[in-house]
């Protein structure tokens, strides 16, 4: 400790600290530089959990010069940034929400990019009976019935509109019942809980697969149309927002349902999981998914 | 139990193989917090001293208020920051929301009342009639303050420790303001939350034990110069 | 007076939360003499001292020095040039004794090798050389003031201002240093001005006194004059004449005064009208005891005393004697057992009507 001389303790530290200033700055600059190169992507943590973004972004960027910041929240954050022009363009999977943000007129050309699908997990003690029951409402009103603890995300993500929809369809009101907990959390982190808790969520397959090791959860209830789910990609009104980087949100986009992509999507998780995560669906219409 | 040894393995695996992407992450967590630390050492430590050293009206309430500021959460700056440079935002021209400089501006924020508090405090505690021995001996006021500082900087260098422990552990404002950005904005305690949301406690942990290692070097070093100043 | 005035402070008003802390007519510092500035805590004697620094502003009036008024920031800065200060804490900096003592030979960007050797003299002056190297921190009360004086000398300032320079260090080390002050003080040619209440360290130290109470200076002299012939209660009680006897003036003739004290009479020399109140103030030193009443005597004042306590006080016994009034005598040691003087014992109390100090208590 000697090399610092005792009155010049503190001149030595700003100097230091100048130094990683001066570093720090040349670096950024080196990425940001390029005007507009800039989009931004707001989507679910899901896209980002199962590691799917991290293998198409890079290529995306290098085929383009793009520079993509990905910021990973729930649908429902995901579209309000997408109202307030702080994003460029959207994936995300909360159809009934998307179709609004486009009417609304904060969004166009909304495409299909892929689905993959909910599931309902569980102990495998099972107290409510669900296992192997065939519509995802009824297992609903089972567990309701059972009084089995629910984990919700409630976070206003696309699972978590979905798991709404799946009550809605039930007829039950769970909010408020002794046997419902509300997260706040993501998915992975809502699974451990359940997992820790010994009770239900829905997820998504992609997340579940990929955590699958470190929970000690079953798939109860799969396979049913209304568990669907569905990524569309939207890019956001740049009418409506002169600031949002439209050119950036359409290439993007592009990329998304282009035909290499979709065959990336198509094999992505296959060697570390077993079965893919994703279903490429560029092209098709939601109708028709899931027959 | 064995998911924390698991960690821990993990943490010597990434940490002894120079794992690039862990190592890209903790460098960029010291600059970030480097940076925002230097700065708010500049603005912290003269508004400190210029509050310590002057009377004016309404001392008590500012002095007050950078006590309270000491104690800023994370979040709420990082919510404030978030709106203020939105693309809708006063600062939206700027266009620096989810990149380092929103991460270096939200952590200077939250390092500055505590640097300023501290510094403020350790300029009062001097003895009163040291600055005034200090002109007495034919001090310009700006060599006076230099003096001063140099006086205190036991107890700056103390301000710097928690400035610098209190954002490079922080993690709500980095994360709402910086985005979590692989290779660009993602920092210790961002990758950690992800890590942990995803389930990779064993990665989440690696990194916890990086940024404990990280916090313990820094405050070891600058313990290490500020207590070799006690007599000799 | 006989040497020319350094500094001068007139019509100084100084007020703090809307009390006058400070009002001074006037006080003059003469170019190569001491100045002490006496009065119990509070007086405002420190804060004196930092107007005089050029440290604090005053309200109102002005300090002049060398003749000129301070006015600008200039006039400013030219007289703390010219002042040294030196607290009553040593207020060293975390750093070597050198590096303290060069301090203001650094703001004044003196050449090098300069401050090396003026630092050295400033250190020798006050015997201290051999600490030239340590921590300031590590350094003993004494060891500190030193250093705090040898800054304040490295300077060499026209004036230097001490406040309460001595008061928390113990009694050795305070001999030796106001020793040493005193001869370098004299050996340098000086001016100072040093705030005090310890009245034996005055005595030692200062040549001139102006006494302050309550922001003001009640009386100004040299040191003989301020002892000797205080004008008011007030300094007498702050000099210490320990006698202070209430009377009314019952005769006066040719100068001669006799005033009747409790009923006894009491004569003086001094200027007066029958019927005035006045303090009649008596040293305890001027007093004389014996065993009985001699025959033939100058002194004119003669009294049976009883003795009411005996306190011994060094090398002297003090007597507190009742004469109809309350009398204070110094008796050395050997008298007193000379005398066989014990307590409750009668002896005869004399002193000269040229000793009782006259106070005119209303106009």
């Amino acid at each position: 400790m000697k090399v610092f001389r005792s009155s010049k303790v503190l001149l030595t530290l700003m100097l230091a600290a100048l130094l990683i200033a001066f570093g720090t700055s040349s670096v950024f600059a080196a990425k940001a530089a390029p005007k507009q190169k800039n989009i931004i992507l707001a989507t679910t943590t899901s896209t980002q959990d199962t590691g799917l973004l991290d293998t198409l972004i890079p290529i995306f960027e290098k085929q383009t010069g793009y520079f993509v910041k990905t910021i990973a929240v729930g649908s429902g954050q995901a579209m309000k940034m997408g109202e307030k022009g702080e994003a460029d363009v959207l994936l995300v999977h909360s159809p009934d929400a998307e179709k609004k943000f486009v009417e609304d007129g904060y969004g166009i050309n909304r495409r299909l990019v892929m689905h993959n699908d909910f599931i309902i997990v569980g102990p495998g003690a099972d107290p409510a009976k669900i296992k192997g029951v065939k519509s995802s409402a009824d297992a609903m009103k089972k567990i309701a019935q059972a009084e089995g603890l629910f984990l919700s995300r409630g976070d206003n993500s696309g699972t978590h509109a979905k798991e709404k929809s799946l009550w809605k369809k039930a007829a039950i009101t769970p909010a408020g019942q002794k046997w419902y907990q509300e997260t706040g959390l993501g998915m992975g982190q809502t699974l451990s809980v359940a997992a820790e808790k010994k009770g239900y969520t829905l997820a998504d397959r992609g997340t579940y697969l990929s955590l699958k090791k470190n929970l000690g959860l079953d798939i109860l209830v799969e396979g049913d149309a209304a568990l669907l789910n569905i990524y569309h990609v939207i890019e956001v009104n740049s009418v409506k927002w002169p600031k949002a980087n439209a050119d950036g949100a359409k290439a993007f986009a592009d990329f998304m349902v282009s035909k290499n992509t979709q065959k990336i999507i198509k094999t992505f998780g296959v060697d570390k999981y077993g079965s893919p995560l994703f279903f490429p669906d560029a092209g098709k219409k939601d109708e028709d998914l899931g027959k | 139990m064995d998911l924390i040894v698991q960690g821990i393995i993990k943490a010597f695996e990434l940490i002894v193989t120079f794992d690039p992407e862990v190592l890209g992450i903790t460098w960029l967590s010291l600059k970030i917090s480097g940076t925002a630390t230097f700065i708010s050492l500049f603005i912290g430590v003269s508004i400190g001293t210029a509050v310590a050293l002057n009377n004016f009206y309404g001392k008590r309430l500012v002095i007050s208020l950078i006590n309270t500021g000491m104690g800023l959460p994370p979040v709420v700056v990082g919510l404030f920051v978030t709106m203020l440079i939105w693309r809708s935002g006063p600062f939206g021209f700027l266009e620096i929301l989810y990149t380092p400089y929103a991460m270096i501006i939200a952590q200077a924020i939250i390092a500055t009342p505590i640097v300023m508090g501290i510094s403020l405090a350790s300029i009062q505690n001097l003895p009163p009639n040291l600055r005034l021995q200090i002109l007495s001996l034919g001090a310009s006021r700006l060599q006076m303050v230099w003096i001063l500082i140099k006086e205190a900087k036991l107890p700056l260098l103390a301000a710097v420790m928690a400035g610098f422990g209190g954002v490079i552990s922080e993690v709500g404002a980095s994360i709402m303001v910086g985005g979590n950005i692989k290779g660009y904005s993602r920092v210790l305690t961002t990758a950690t939350v992800m890590e942990t949301g995803k389930g990779n406690f064993d990665i989440a942990i690696a990194l916890g034990i990086i940024l404990l290692i990280l916090a313990f070097i820094i405050n070891a070093l600058l313990t290490q110069l500020q207590q070799r100043h006690y007599p000799r | 007076m006989k040497s020319e005035v350094l500094m001068k402070a007139e019509n100084i008003i100084l007020q703090r939360a809307g009390v006058t802390v400070l009002d001074i007519f006037e006080l003059h510092v003469q170019a190569g003499r001491i100045l002490a500035l006496i009065g119990p805590n509070g007086a405002g004697k420190s804060t004196l001292l930092l107007m005089l620094a050029g440290l604090l502003k005053p309200r109102q009036g002005k300090i002049y020095f060398q003749g000129s008024p301070i006015e600008t920031r200039n006039d400013l800065a030219m007289l703390r040039r010219n002042v040294s200060v030196v607290f009553q804490e040593p207020l060293l900096l975390n750093s070597s004794v050198f590096e303290n003592v060069a301090l203001g030979l650094k703001f004044r960007k003196i050449p090098k090798e300069e401050i090396k050797s003026r630092v050295q003299q400033s250190l020798e002056y006050f015997g201290i050389s051999h600490l030239e190297k340590r921590s300031a921190r590590a350094l003993s009360g004494g060891e500190a003031k030193r250093v705090s004086l040898a800054r304040a000398f490295a300077i060499k300032p026209q004036i230097i201002l001490l406040d309460e320079a001595f008061n928390s260090l113990d009694p050795p080390s305070r001999e030796t240093i106001i020793e040493d002050l005193k001869r370098i003080l004299e050996d340098t040619k000086t001016t100072a001005v040093l705030a005090l209440h310890d009245r034996e360290e005055t005595l030692r130290l200062a040549q001139d006194v102006s006494v302050m109470n309550s922001g003001k200076i009640v009386q100004t002299g040299t040191t003989a004059e301020i002892f000797n012939q205080p004008d008011s209660e007030f300094v007498a009680n702050f000099v210490g004449t320990e006698t202070i006897l209430e009377g009314t003036v019952k005769s006066c003739s040719l100068g001669n005064i006799v005033v009747s004290v409790y009923g006894q009479e009491i004569e003086a020399i001094g200027d007066c009208s029958i019927g005035q109140k006045v303090y009649c103030c008596l040293r305890p030193e001027n007093v004389t005891v014996s065993s009985r009443v001699q025959e033939k005597i100058s002194a004119r004042n003669v009294f049976e005393a009883r003795i009411i306590k005996i306190i011994r006080q060094g090398f002297f016994n003090k007597l507190i004697l009742d004469c109809g009034f309350p009398l204070v005598a110094y008796i050395t040691i050997p008298s007193c057992e000379d005398l066989g003087i014990t307590q409750g014992t009668t002896v005869v109390a004399s002193f000269k009507a040229t000793s009782v100090h006259i106070i005119h208590r209303e106009k």
